[in-house]
This record gives structure tokens, C-alpha cells and sequence, in this order.
């Protein structure tokens, strides 16, 4: 257990991801099996134990010291695991340490009304950081700031294997993942994935630049909508359903209504966007009603019938047993739309293919879409085979240019990581009028865009121009006459709220310093809320 | 007897005494102060008078200049004084360098005012004695059962365990300049870390000051970098050294001319692991000047007082404590003390 809470107090602490992923690989490779496997399934939170719940802790702590003291503590530290693990009362002689493989397998085991028993026991011998990593795990609330796909990146890297392998086994393992580990360093062949409806790693593609244009044979090409929604992946395979981020997480949970839909045996990837109830046909929503959709484990029927989901197909991966991703775009696309007209799922559609005759046609369509949610265009080589990862030279995206806007700095924030000396996090805001004339509303928060040579000329900005603090927060001169003006580019705006000026932004980042330009010539709310639809 | 709240009551400008017209760490310029410790919350200039040890006379002379104070008036260590029927002595408190406890006794009552303390190991300072009182004033910095800080060299030990598993970087332990940082240093030396330790220059005269009373720090050399008509030494030979600078430089540009350093904290807030992960810090050292819960507590059995006062910190959780020990207790809730870079 030592050994685990150090690598989850490393990992707290450690900033960068690189210095993440260090901790990792050095881990696997000195913890043996199947220790190394539980402390994965923990990370990634693949580990569930049944016999302790949370509310036992408080019941076993209440019972060893004052409630009124214990609840004191609480409330200054905020984090139950760990004010418990700080507040235990160690005993002398209990020192017993247990393995991380023994707290799993006993716990797997007992009976509800044991587990208290043996938590105590194991509570008792263990110091404040063993006791915090043995509550994390057995409550199954690890948040340490490492997404799993950050643990498959070091498992990759450990077994010098490509991430792509690693996700599209992942769903078929059960953890300690022996037979995973074993294939990482090369004492047995791959583990063949045994699992129904498994993920396969997705195709992405580069952004188009102005050199690329002369490379790219547009008569070698087929153009798509590059729709505003997320991208997932739909299998369905013996009756076994799910639905995948582009990532490999499962979201099938959030979206009975698309799983309903699938009446066929393949698996399709696609754009999952939401659409308008009240019409006929498919009417994409924007974003932010997708957004009301995702990040849940279920879903309200109030919230089906409200946001209701489809998926804009793209291609086919694989359909009744044969794997098709060998196959040209062109040939895959022709079983898409054979799979369609034979199952006719509903809730899924076609994305639909556009025909372009040259650059110029196509600048003018990616300026002038005919409708907000597409947010630029795709371009697929017809004979390109389906590449996990992005390859070089077979898909391309030509997004919409962003919009910009000018906006004054109004409060600035230290960075983390390499930047936590620097004042990196900008809230900035735009004009409107006040009860005393003009006045600067928040309307985002920008964090990138900017050069390191940028930011140390903004960083000194905020130091020579603070005045006022707020905590980490530091606000700085705005007046109409001096404050810093800064081009924001974003990639779309939605009606908040949440926030103060109504607006919230995606993806903003800043595009350019505007040292050159007045304060109060930076743009209004008005211009703002003249984009929303 | 006089009743405790004539001899010492909480005023805005500090704890009072009105028959030795005086009051103890005021917060503001007062006639006539006696003061514990030399940290600016508790140590302020421009007192008419300062009674103080000779140590903290001096800490405060340093740092604000000679002319600090109308009158200084230094007493040693368990000598003591009569100032209009109030007898004043010093105890040692074991904080920083000079730190004392303030012994007040007046027609057969005696309270004790702790200031700051700590039980913990300190070359740097005498070490807190118990004085028997029928009035026991004790800080609460750390007045909440989850502080029970680590052994003090086990933290320091962990500290040159990176050092050495990481010779490529500095390490940059972020210390409060009075006190903390000179204690630090000291343990390094007595766990037999002989290489020169760089200091941030807002430190030098406070650690010369240090060697003066006696303190052996060792080889101390400024941390500066070779700029511009500048000496010092290049960015690479920082590399598996131990800097110590004030928690206030650790996230400042300061600390980016040093090669990919680790932020340390020695600080006893760092043993709230979410507190550490705020502040940026990489390596938390689980150090501090002020006693921890089991600390205050065993204390406070020890001294065994009639009544318990509690000022500055988390007072209702001590309160709280006291209560369930069946011992008289109140918070005096007296503003102006904070210690978050404790």
C-alpha cells in the first residue's frame, strides 16, 4: 500500500504531464503483477468494490473521536478521505501493513458487514498517506488529476507500444490486466480481444494550411460538412450495444435513445449532435444543447424528449464479422450506404457528400455554410484505408475561420506547471452601458494563442498595472483611456446563463495583442449578441 | 486576587494589561510593549518602549531599522522585572531565536502567555518550558486534530533523498526568512549535509545575524546568478543544490533562472495535501515553528492550568477540547495574527 500512496501523492503533486507519465512507467516497471494492475484499474477508475461504502467511514470515525472536532476538520480541509486519514487515531503495535492485491482480494470477497472490520484493522497500522490512497481506493474517488487515457499513454510507452493498441484492447480486459502487462514486456503474444463490441481507435485528420493547398488534388478528394458536434464511435455486435467518445470511454449510458437505433451489426463512426424536436428531419442543434447531454451517467426522459440525439454517420469500420478499415474510403462508404438502405436505422443519417469544383468553390462554402452548426469542411482521399491516429496526407479539416473580437484585460491569474510564475489566465471583457456610462462586462477567459515572448510582455503588464487583489486573482487597470486591449478569436457563442453578459464562447484564445489600440475603441456587448441566432 | 480579565484582557491594539499599563504583540504603535517574537505580525515598530529578549531586540533592530523604538528594554531569559506591581518574565518558547513566553504575576496571579511555540527539535533556539500558571494563553495555529506534523528530520530527510535523486535540478525550499529557514538550514547541517546552501538575499542579514547569537549554519552563499556586471554563478551550477528563499520568490519569475527546479515548502500547512497542490509545491516539507494538535494539547495537560486561553488560529476546535477534558476554556478572539506562509 506504501508503495501505491506514494504514486498517488507523486502524482498529486507533480505538474507536468511528462513528469506524469515518468511516475507511471517507473511504476509498472517496479511493481509486480497483479499489484501493478489493481493500482491501473484504481487510476482509471475501472475498480469497483461493493462491500464499503462511504457512509461506513463516518460511522467508524464517529465512533473513535468528538463529532464536533471530526466535523471542524472536515470542514477545513474539505476532502473526506483525506481529513480522515489525517484525524485516524494510529495504534501502537497494529503494524500490519496490507498489500494493495490484499485490500483488493479480501474486500472482493467479504460480506458487507465484515468490511468495517477489516478497513479498521488495515486504517490502524497504516500511516496518513497509506490510509488516504487505502480510503481513495476502496471509495473508488480518485481524483488525482490523471485521465485514463493518461494511464493507456504510459502503458504504451512502458511496452513501447502504440496507444492505439492500447485502447482498442482496453474494453475487452478485466483488471489486474495480467495478460496486457505480460504483452508489454514481450513475454507472450498480444492479448486477443475476446470482447463483444470492442472500440477501435479512431482516424483524425490535419488542419489544412495555405502550403498544403497545392498538394491536395481536390479531384482525389471528397468534401463533407464538418459538423459542430462530438465525434463517437456506434457499435453494435450480437446484440451487445455501446456507444464511444473519440477517446474510448463508453457514454452508452446517456444515450439510450441512439442505442434503441441501432437495429444493425457494425460499427459506425459518426458526429452525435442533437436535434430539433419540434421539425421534421434531423435540424441540428448548436453545441451547447449537445452540451446539456454529455457528461452524464443517465438521462432524464423530460431530457430525451427535449434534446433528443442522432448520429450523422461517416464510415463504416467493421460490419456483421468483417473488418472493413482496409477497404478505400470509397468502397467503405458504398457498404454505408448499402448498411442504410437495408436497416434503415432510425436516428442516424448520412453525412452528406459535396461536390466541389476547385479552391475557390470551396473558400466560398467554407465562408458562407448553410447552416451555424457546421463548422467547416472535410476533406478524404477516395482510396485512403482508415488509419487510426492521424496520418499523414489522407483526411484533411479546413475549419471556418474563427470569429474575433477586441476586448479590454479586465483580471489575470498565475498559470500552472512551467507557467505558475507567470500571470497566464486572462478574463477579459467587452463595453456595455452602466448606471454611471460605459463599463466592462466579463464575457470569457483565455488561457493560450499567445508566444512565450507574448506572455512575458502581458505577465509584465499585470505586475505593473495590478490594482487590486483578490487571492490568486489580480485585477488591472481598465479605463476607457489605458488597459490592454487583446484579439480574441473563438469558435462560437452561446447564450449563458451563467455568466454575467449572457454570452459564453468556445475555444477562446488570444490571437493577437493590440498594445497599438485605445481601450474604449475594443468592441460592445451589442456586437456580441448580434451573432446569437 | 485580582480577577485574570483585570490583569490581561483583549483590546483592539492587543492583549492589555491595565495595573502594568502594557500591552503584549500589539498590533498597533502602543506606549509600551513587550514582545514575544521578532515575525512582523507579532514584532511591529514604533513602540514607545520594547521590552524583549536581547535576541528579538535585535531580530527587530535589524529588520526595521535602529531606530524602531523609543526605549528597548532587553531581559534574559528568567530574569525578570517589576513594572508598577507587575512582575514580567520570559520563558523560552522554542518558535524562532529569542522567542519567549511572557510570565505576568500581580498579587498572587499568574498568567502565561505563550506568543508563538513549538515542542518540535530546533538547534536554532532553546527549547519551550514549562512554567506553572493559573492562566494559560495558547496560540492555535495548528488547533485542528488533522495536524499531527511528521518527525522533523524525517522531512528533512526527504528533502536530501530528492536532492540526491535528482541532480539535475535545484531545489528551491520556500522558508519564512526569521526563523524557519535558519532552523532548516541547521538541520541540514546536523544531518550532516556539508555542501554550501544559496540563500535568496532577503535572507543574509537575518542569518548573519544567526551566527552572531551563535547559530552554526555553515557555508552559506547568495544565490545569484552571473549577469551583467553582476558575479554569481551560471545557471548549471545551481543544478543538486538546496536554495532557500522566501515562499513569496518560489512562484515569482525569481525562481525560473534556476535549472528546472523543485518548489519545496517547509510549511505545516503542508500537510493538507490539497493546500500543497494550490500553491504549485512538488516536494511539501511538513516543517513548522508552531505546535501541532498533539503539541497544544499535551502542553496544555502539562501545564495543567486553572483556565485556557485561546488566541490566534482555529481557537473552537481547542475550546471544543478543552471542554471534553472538563478544563475552563474561551477563545479571545484577537485579530491580526495570520501565519499562512507559516
Amino acid at each position: 500500500m506504501n508503495r501505491f500512496a506514494a504514486l498517488l501523492d507523486q502524482l498529486v503533486l507533480t505538474p507536468s504531464r511528462n513528469g506524469k507519465l515518468r511516475l507511471l512507467t517507473d511504476y509498472f516497471a517496479e511493481v509486480p503483477d497483479p499489484e501493478r494492475g489493481w493500482a491501473v484499474a484504481a487510476i482509471t477508475r475501472d475498480l469497483e468494490i461493493k462491500s464499503f461504502k462511504p457512509a461506513m467511514l463516518r460511522e467508524m470515525i464517529y465512533e473513535r473521536m468528538d463529532a464536533q472536532l471530526f466535523d471542524l476538520s472536515y470542514d477545513y480541509v474539505g476532502d473526506l478521505a483525506e481529513t480522515v486519514s489525517l484525524v485516524w487515531p494510529g495504534q501502537h503495535g497494529a503494524n500490519y501493513q496490507p498489500g494493495l492485491s490484499e485490500v483488493v482480494d479480501t474486500l472482493a470477497t467479504a460480506k458487507r458487514a465484515e468490511a468495517p472490520k477489516l478497513v479498521e484493522g488495515w486504517l490502524n497500522a497504516l500511516d496518513p498517506s497509506g490510509r488516504w490512497a487505502l480510503i481513495k481506493l476502496i471509495t473508488g474517488g480518485l481524483r488525482i488529476g490523471v485521465a485514463s487515457r493518461l494511464v493507456k499513454q504510459a502503458l504504451a510507452a512502458f511496452g513501447d507500444k502504440p496507444i492505439q493498441e492500447i485502447e482498442e484492447l482496453w474494453h475487452g480486459l478485466e483488471p489486474p490486466y495480467t495478460e496486457l502487462f505480460a504483452w508489454l514486456e514481450g513475454t507472450t503474444d498480444k492479448p486477443v480481444n475476446a470482447m463483444k463490441a470492442p472500440f477501435r481507435p479512431v482516424m483524425l485528420a490535419h488542419p489544412v494550411e495555405e502550403k498544403d493547398k497545392e498538394r491536395i488534388d481536390l479531384a482525389e478528394h471528397i468534401a463533407e460538412w464538418k459538423w459542430d458536434g462530438i465525434r463517437v464511435q456506434a457499435v453494435s455486435d450480437s446484440g451487445i450495444k455501446r456507444l464511444y467518445s473519440r477517446t474510448g470511454d463508453d457514454i452508452s449510458g446517456a444515450f439510450p435513445d441512439i442505442l434503441a437505433a441501432m437495429t444493425f451489426d457494425a460499427a459506425i463512426d459518426g458526429e452525435l449532435l442533437v436535434f430539433d424536436p419540434e421539425t421534421d428531419g434531423f435540424q441540428v442543434r448548436p453545441f451547447n444543447d449537445l452540451q446539456q447531454r454529455l457528461n452524464r451517467k443517465t438521462v432524464t426522459k423530460k431530457l430525451l424528449a427535449s434534446h433528443p440525439a442522432f448520429i450523422r454517420a461517416y464510415d463504416l469500420l467493421w460490419v456483421e464479422g468483417k473488418d472493413l478499415r482496409a477497404l478505400t474510403y470509397v468502397e467503405r462508404r458504398q457498404r454505408l450506404e448499402r448498411l442504410f438502405a437495408d436497416t434503415q436505422p432510425e436516428r442516424l443519417d448520412l453525412s452528406e457528400q459535396v461536390s466541389v469544383s476547385d479552391w475557390a468553390h470551396l473558400t466560398k462554402l467554407r465562408a458562407e455554410p448553410p447552416l451555424a452548426a457546421i463548422e467547416g469542411l472535410m476533406l478524404k482521399k477516395r482510396v485512403a484505408p482508415y488509419v487510426p491516429g492521424r496520418p499523414k496526407g489522407e483526411w484533411w479539416k479546413w475549419k471556418r475561420e474563427p470569429f474575433l473580437v477586441d476586448v479590454v484585460l479586465m483580471y489575470a491569474q498565475r498559470g500552472h506547471g512551467k507557467r505558475s510564475s507567470f500571470y497566464s489566465d486572462y478574463t477579459f471583457g467587452v463595453w456595455r452601458s452602466g448606471e454611471d456610462g460605459d463599463e466592462l462586462v466579463p464575457v470569457g477567459k483565455a488561457y493560450s494563442g499567445f508566444t512565450d515572448e507574448e506572455l512575458k510582455r502581458i505577465d509584465k503588464f499585470v505586475r505593473d498595472n495590478t490594482v487590486d487583489r483578490f487571492g490568486p486573482v489580480r485585477a488591472v487597470t481598465m479605463g476607457p483611456d489605458d488597459g490592454l486591449v487583446l484579439e480574441v478569436a473563438f469558435e462560437g457563442l452561446n447564450r449563458s446563463t451563467r455568466h454575467k453578459s449572457g454570452v459564453a464562447m468556445r475555444f477562446p484564445r488570444i490571437s493577437r495583442l493590440r498594445w497599438d489600440k485605445p481601450a474604449k475603441e475594443a468592441d460592445r456587448i451589442e456586437m456580441l449578441e448580434g451573432m446569437l441566432a | 486576587m485580582i480577577s485574570p480579565a483585570d490583569l490581561l484582557h483583549p483590546t483592539p491594539a492587543g492583549l492589555y494589561c491595565p495595573p502594568g499599563d502594557f500591552y503584549i504583540d500589539p498590533v498597533r504603535a502602543v506606549d509600551r510593549a513587550v514582545i514575544t517574537h521578532g515575525h512582523a505580525d507579532h514584532a511591529r515598530a514604533g513602540h514607545g518602549s520594547v521590552l524583549a529578549t536581547p535576541e528579538t531586540i535585535a531580530i527587530m533592530a535589524s529588520r526595521y531599522g535602529e531606530d524602531f523604538t523609543g526605549t528597548r528594554q532587553p531581559l534574559k531569559y528568567n530574569d525578570d522585572v517589576s513594572h508598577r506591581g507587575v512582575q514580567i518574565s520570559f520563558a523560552p518558547a522554542g518558535h524562532v531565536l529569542g522567542s519567549a513566553q511572557v510570565v505576568v504575576q500581580h498579587q498572587g496571579l499568574t498568567i502565561v502567555c505563550t506568543g508563538d511555540y513549538k515542542r518540535r527539535e530546533d538547534p536554532t533556539c532553546p527549547p519551550f518550558e514549562i512554567v506553572p500558571c493559573h492562566i494559560f494563553i495558547s496560540e492555535a495555529t495548528f488547533g485542528l486534530p488533522v495536524f499531527q506534523h511528521p518527525h522533523t528530520r524525517d522531512e528533512i530527510a526527504k528533502l536530501l533523498v530528492s536532492v540526491e535523486r535528482n541532480p539535475d535540478r535545484a531545489h528551491l525550499v520556500g522558508a519564512y526568512s526569521l526563523g524557519k529557514a535558519q532552523r532548516i538550514i541547521a538541520l541540514l547541517r546536523l544531518m550532516g549535509y556539508d555542501a554550501p546552501i544559496y540563500i535568496h538575499g532577503a535572507m543574509q542579514k537575518l542569518c548573519d545575524l544567526y551566527k552572531e547569537f551563535g547559530v552554526e549554519l555553515g557555508e552559506l552563499k547568495p544565490a545569484t546568478i552571473r549577469e551583467k556586471g553582476r558575479a554569481g554563478g551560471d545557471k548549471q551550477d545551481f543544478a543538486g543544490k538546496i536554495i532557500v528563499c522566501p515562499p513569496s520568490a518560489m512562484n515569482d519569475k525569481w525562481s525560473q533562472r534556476f535549472p528546472s527546479p523543485v518548489s519545496c515548502f517547509a510549511s505545516g500547512w503542508m500537510r493538507v495535501r490539497q493546500r500543497a497542490k494550490q500553491r504549485g509545491v512538488e516536494l511539501p516539507l511538513i516543517i513548522s515553528d508552531h505546535a501541532d494538535w498533539e503539541e497544544l494539547t499535551t502542553t496544555i495537560r502539562e501545564v495543567n492550568p486553572e483556565e485556557l486561553w485561546v488566541t490566534h488560529g482555529r481557537e473552537e476546535a481547542l475550546v471544543r477540547w478543552a471542554e471534553l477534558e472538563g478544563l475552563r476554556a474561551k477563545p479571545l478572539s484577537l485579530v491580526g495574527y495570520e501565519d499562512e506562509n507559516e
